[in-house]
């Protein structure tokens, strides 16, 4: 059927009612996550908290992810250093290999990496998983028996991802330098206990908090998608697969925003 | 006149230009079940989700035990609710919990109860549903479909509700253990005196639970009566339902 708001009279379509719908449809996918985040915040930070799925939640988000935070950062510290050192060369600068690795793994790359690397691992084993507990109408089951979603479930994923993001961050900063460190010490022939006094005297406590409070937000971006795609699954498993592609990608596409907005803000206050 | 334990008096539900529920008007008053009968798609769902709170009805009104409740939110509804048991079509069983963690549920997580009474109160309460000890450990994963059926039946008494709905409870199950199924529902919605909403097609299960049995078709209640009249109603909807014949007023959801 022909709309005059939506096709010239030719039959062809409008492209500004186009536009308009697009934008509408924007913001109002940008009003509900708002709201959703707002409800999972407050039901994060406001008593009662179910400390038994906290804990479930904390050993999921952040144990389990030890093994791909540390793989990721040593070769993310590696590459690093072979790169600076290759870049150094060219002017005569290889001596800042260790500033470099360090300031660029604590400032940028260990959140960022860790950020990224969970958007794959959490957020969407999280959408998944809320995604099929919608699906076989177990979220309505949680209802009925008087639990609210939001405290039982999504409000545990986000206080556990905002707390142990800065600790995975924070080992990955560690397991970084030492990346860096063990490239440079055994493949471009730097002394060990100069490259560690270097890395050591370049290194400020800004650095190591800059890269803790991008954790705590990369955390909650982390958490926020996976429950918000889940909780809007559509039924089957292409519903389910679709929620969580959906919500890696977002939360792979703000953790990177989110990142450049931090950086730039931390730099306007000059930390 | 007995004051019903739940009415729903013109209650209307639309999804866009979908129209589901046009004006649904049916009651049941304590200790009786209702069956509401109706094709794929007919809103018996819908309808079972209003009532319970998880839709809100366009229009309408929901009365509980004579309180209006449509718009209830909050403690309100958590009050209802905690007189209200339910048992899904897919059982909705917690695949992260033990079979006893979601039997006691409710116990654990609304009623504060210490995890010892809540476990002995599940194990209870799984042997009413003709269940052993045995399963009480195992996952909802671990167990057959008739079982998972038993532990949400299970779930849905445990807390002695004043009414309990159940959605497609025979779906999926072979006729043996359906009937199986059916005995045990009858079982305890008598013994706690409870009342009881089933939606089914399932005529064998409906002919067997229900004291009266409803027919939905396109958003309106257009037949109740004693289950004993079903096969006499006078309606050529329900007739061509109760013999399941494609040809009739009510075409095939194709």
């Amino acid at each position: 059927m022909s709309d005059a708001s939506t096709t010239k009279s030719g039959g062809f379509p409008n492209p500004l009612a186009w536009i308009g719908r697009g934008a509408l449809a924007l913001f109002a996918e940008i009003g509900r996550l708002s709201l959703f985040s707002g409800r999972t915040a407050l039901s994060a930070l406001l008593p009662p908290w179910n400390l038994t799925q906290l804990w479930k939640q904390i050993i999921a988000i952040g144990f389990y992810s030890l093994p791909v935070v540390g793989l990721s950062a040593v070769f993310i510290g590696a590459a690093l250093a072979l790169n600076i050192y290759t870049g150094g060369n060219r002017f005569g600068a290889e001596q800042f290999v260790p500033n470099i690795v360090v300031l660029g793994i604590t400032r940028e790359l260990g959140a960022t990496i860790t950020g990224l690397m969970l958007a794959g691992r959490v957020t969407a084993g999280i959408a998944a998983e809320i995604g099929a507990m919608k699906v076989t109408e177990q979220i309505d089951a949680l209802k009925t028996l008087s639990a609210n979603p939001f405290r039982y479930l999504y409000a545990p994923r986000f206080l556990a991802a905002a707390l142990t993001l800065p600790i995975l961050v924070l080992i990955a900063d560690i397991i970084g330098v030492m990346g860096g460190w063990l490239v440079s010490v055994y493949a471009l022939d730097f002394d060990s206990t100069t490259y560690l006094r270097n890395t050591i005297d370049f290194l400020t406590m800004e650095d190591v908090i800059v890269g803790l409070i991008k954790a705590v937000i990369f955390g909650m971006v982390i958490a926020l998608m996976g429950c918000y795609q889940g909780s809007k699954s559509s039924a089957g498993a292409t519903g389910v697969g679709r929620a969580a592609t959906l919500s890696m990608v977002g939360a792979a596409v703000l953790v990177l925003a989110a990142n450049y907005i931090l950086s730039t803000f931390f730099v306007q206050i000059g930390i | 006149m007995t004051q019903p334990i739940l009415e729903l008096k013109g209650v209307e539900k639309s999804f866009g230009s979908n129209h589901v529920l046009r004006g649904v008007d049916i009651d049941v008053a304590p200790g009786r079940s209702l069956v509401v009968l109706g094709g794929s798609g007919s809103g018996k769902s819908v309808m079972l989700k209003n009532a319970l709170g998880l839709m809100t009805p366009d229009a309408g009104k929901i009365l509980f035990d004579g309180k209006d409740v449509t718009k209830d939110q909050g403690k309100a509804r958590e009050a209802m609710r905690a007189r209200v048991g339910m048992l899904f079509q897919s059982g909705a069983l917690f695949d992260s919990l033990t079979v006893w963690e979601n039997v006691a549920f409710r116990l654990l997580n609304a009623d504060k109860l210490k995890r010892s009474d809540a476990r002995e109160e599940a194990i209870e309460t799984l042997k009413k549903v003709r269940l052993g000890a045995s399963v009480a450990d195992l996952r909802p994963a671990e167990i057959s479909g008739g079982m998972q059926k038993r532990v949400a039946l299970a779930r849905a008494i445990i807390t002695k509700p004043d009414l309990i709905f159940f959605d497609e409870p025979t779906t999926g199950l072979d006729p043996i253990t359906a009937d199986a199924i059916n005995d045990l529902i009858i079982e305890q919605v008598k013994a706690l005196g409870a009342a009881a909403v089933t939606i089914t097609h399932d005529m064998a299960s409906a002919r067997k639970v229900a004291d009266e049995i409803a027919m939905l078709f396109e958003g309106k209640i257009i037949w109740r009566g004693p289950a004993s009249e079903i096969d006499r109603s006078g309606n050529d909807h329900v007739d061509q339902f109760v013999h399941g014949r494609a040809d009739g007023p009510i075409q095939p959801a194709l």
